[in-house]
């Protein structure tokens, strides 16, 4: 997909303080890179902000990206950029249509990563459906940055069948995980310097909008609540919802997906699947009588085979998640107070 | 994945909690010696599985939570002062000291790097000729011989910018300590496992004939902790105090004499502090003066105020297994995870953080 696009040519090799001034080094840093990969309409206009009709329910979301490395098995910073806020405005039921693109690059940055990002930026708009319409960049001095952040902004229509709210959430609603757990986080952590850790297993980043405005078309107000379970993991997702709705939730530990090689390497690693962060994954909480027909679609979809009914939500032990182990033992599954951090033993 | 869903196979569990349940006739306290023991006894849930004349008791085998606070605040001291590139595994970090933690000390500007083993510090100082690398060696007998290896490997090397903090604490001195006590209530003890894969099985025979208590060296996953506790069960019941091993896939009589080797090599046997219990003689590994070079202690001119310790925690009272965590006044109230008053509630392995996260179903209310 990132060979579609034209390659710029660009006069010069690395990110340089000029290319924040505003001047002529900026301007061809935008005209030869940014302009020319993800041209249209809208941002040709080159204007301070860009001017657009909008009616409706529309929702709106911001995320910035820090990631490190920038680049990983089956992503990058800039597809992730993308990816997360287009999944943000699914998980409120909506599909995004324009999105802003802030960048902060680090003086030193390779001229042929930013390049790589603005084509993976390009592909992931394209397979997703949207358009940046405006947008910005920064330079920082060596030091002072990580190679590059990215801020992006989205706004989209909401589905008008979709009704998500976790006050719509009762007693006896099921509660469907998308795919396997982890794979994101994992495959961060494998790259980090330093942790000499192998593995074929790649970012589970992936745009979310398709697939979820599906379902809204199939099963509307009986999805109560869509939620990415991104930083910290299913485990945080699960109890933020635990306490936003005041009931209790039940998930089974055998019914929840992870894929063999994700639970050898967080065993090894020493770390809980449950709080590892995923990319291109939600949980639904619906209508206990849509359960089964929901799963049917979603294992139909390219990456559902492994969607799974994992638990339910219960008035028992409010705002409390409880795990069944797979051995049968009950156990709280509660937040972590920061970072999951590798045991020493 | 082989050799490990076996071990976590639900009807195995249910037909060892069955025969645990048919053998058991008294009521019977049993330490887990090992952090790693206890973290999968509640992580599965199995403390709510046994039945109630069995009480697991939580002993001191967690290195983040024995390691004295003077320990850590020399870390800190070493990051900060000393500007040097400071090395840890990485649930050391929050442990809080007289001042600050590692982690606070990191957010402050110090270079603080969580890694998996010691051996990539050595790397990591090779690559920095010009700055000194401290790596924080805690652990039992488990985490030795990886230290002991890196000082071989930097020595070897001719690396000179690389030393170890080191806080070694060994396994068979600390269950002395508990049974010494006079309000030890231990009946029998599951040994820890991978500290006996490493050293083997014949330091614990004395302890076995010396205070009449059942042994039974212990893996980690559910059906070797039941399997385990069902062992000492059967010997409790008969009236006999053997040691036994139930971890015969991992351990064996002698252990890793290369291990051993490494460790003898570096290491030598000294008394230690343990953060909550207090002074155990020889009770820890020291590096031998041959290495000094590589000692952090005596590498560097560490000069910091005497440390001290919140006295309201009863973490010391915790690992001894006079109380269980709940029985803590300040359990879940003035001390959480998040703002912990000692290192067992920092620690996934230490009894407190363990029973916060995972067992509060049982009887504790929710702490928001």
């Amino acid at each position: 997909m990132i060979t579609a696009c034209p390659v710029p040519q660009f006069d010069f090799d690395t990110i340089n303080l000029g290319h924040g001034s505003g001047g002529t080094l900026t301007g061809q840093l935008l005209d030869a890179g940014v302009f020319k990969i993800l041209g249209n309409p809208l941002l040709d206009k080159k204007h301070d902000g860009a001017i657009f009709n909008i009616n409706g329910r529309v929702a709106m979301s911001t995320d910035t990206y820090v990631v490190s490395p920038i680049f990983f098995e089956g992503g990058n910073i800039g597809d992730l950029a993308i990816n997360g806020t287009v999944n943000d405005l699914a998980m409120c039921g909506a599909s995004a249509k324009y999105l802003t693109l802030g960048f902060v690059l680090e003086e030193g940055l390779k001229m042929t990563e930013f390049t790589d990002i603005l084509l993976s930026i390009k592909a992931a708009c394209d397979v997703a459906g949207v358009d940046i319409i405006t947008g910005d960049t920064k330079v920082v001095e060596r030091g002072k940055g990580d190679k590059i952040f990215i801020n992006t902004t989205g706004i989209g229509h909401v589905h008008p069948k979709a009704d998500i709210d976790s006050a719509n959430i009762k007693p006896g609603d099921k509660i469907i995980l998308s795919g396997p757990l982890a794979r994101h986080g994992i495959t961060i952590m494998s790259h980090r310097q330093g942790l000499q850790f192998e593995t074929t297993i790649s970012s589970d980043t992936r745009p979310l909008n398709k697939i979820v405005l599906q379902l809204l078309d199939g099963f509307g107000e009986h999805i109560h609540l869509l939620r990415d379970p991104t930083r910290g993991g299913l485990a945080t997702v699960l109890n933020e919802i635990a306490k936003d709705c005041c009931m209790g939730i039940d998930i089974a530990q055998r019914d929840i997906p992870v894929e063999e090689e994700v639970y050898g390497a967080c065993e090894m690693l020493g770390l809980d699947p449950l709080y590892v962060a995923n990319e291109g994954l939600f949980v639904a909480i619906v209508e206990a009588k849509v359960a089964d027909a929901l799963l049917y679609e979603l294992n139909d979809w390219e990456h559902g085979s492994m969607a799974a009914i994992i638990g339910e939500v219960t008035t028992e032990h409010p705002r409390q998640v409880v795990m069944k182990s797979n051995i049968g033992g009950r156990r709280v599954v509660n937040m972590l107070p920061g970072e999951q951090l590798p045991r020493i033993c | 994945m082989k050799y490990v869903s076996e071990f976590r196979s639900p009807e195995i569990v249910d037909a060892l909690l069955k025969e645990i349940k048919q053998t058991l006739k008294g009521n019977w306290n049993i330490m887990e010696v090992c952090g790693g023991q206890t973290h999968s006894l509640v992580k599965n849930g199995i403390l709510n599985m046994l039945p109630s004349n069995i009480q697991m008791v939580h002993g001191p085998g967690c290195p983040v939570c024995v390691t004295p606070v003077n320990l850590i605040d020399k870390a800190v001291h070493l990051a900060t002062d000393h500007g040097v590139i400071l090395c840890s595994y990485g649930d050391m970090i929050r442990v809080p000291g007289s001042g600050m933690s590692l982690l606070e000390a990191k957010s402050k500007g110090a270079d603080v790097r969580i890694l998996y083993s010691p051996l990539e510090a050595v790397e990591i100082a090779k690559q920095n000729p010009d700055r000194q690398v401290v790596f924080f060696a805690v652990g039992f007998e488990t985490t030795a011989p990886a230290n002991a290896l890196s000082v071989i490997h930097a020595h070897r090397q001719g690396v000179k910018n690389y030393s170890v903090l080191t806080s070694h604490v060994l396994v068979p001195p600390a269950m002395e300590a508990i049974m010494s006590d006079t309000e030890c209530r231990v009946d029998a003890f599951l040994g820890a496992g991978h500290v006996c894969a490493i050293m083997g099985m014949g330091e614990y025979y004395p302890i076995v004939e010396k205070y009449k208590i059942p042994i039974v060296v212990t893996g980690f996953e559910p059906v070797d902790l039941l399997e385990g506790i069902l062992m000492a069960v059967k010997q409790l019941e008969k009236g006999e105090y053997k040691l036994e091993n139930q971890y015969t896939r991992i351990v064996d009589a002698t252990g890793n004499t290369n291990a051993t080797d490494a460790i003898g090599e570096i290491f030598e046997i000294t008394n230690r502090e343990w953060r909550g219990i207090g002074e155990i003689a020889l009770s820890g590994y020291g590096v031998k003066e041959k290495y000094s070079d590589y000692d952090a202690v005596r590498k560097f001119k560490i000069d910091i105020a005497e440390s001290h310790e919140d006295l309201s925690c009863l973490s010391g009272d915790v690992m001894k297994g006079k109380i269980k965590p709940g029985q803590c006044p300040n359990f879940g109230t003035r001390c959480t995870p998040v703002a912990p008053l000692g290192a067992p509630m920092v620690s996934s392995e230490g009894a407190c953080a363990a029973y916060y996260h995972f067992n509060m179903a049982a009887g504790f209310e929710q702490v928001v």
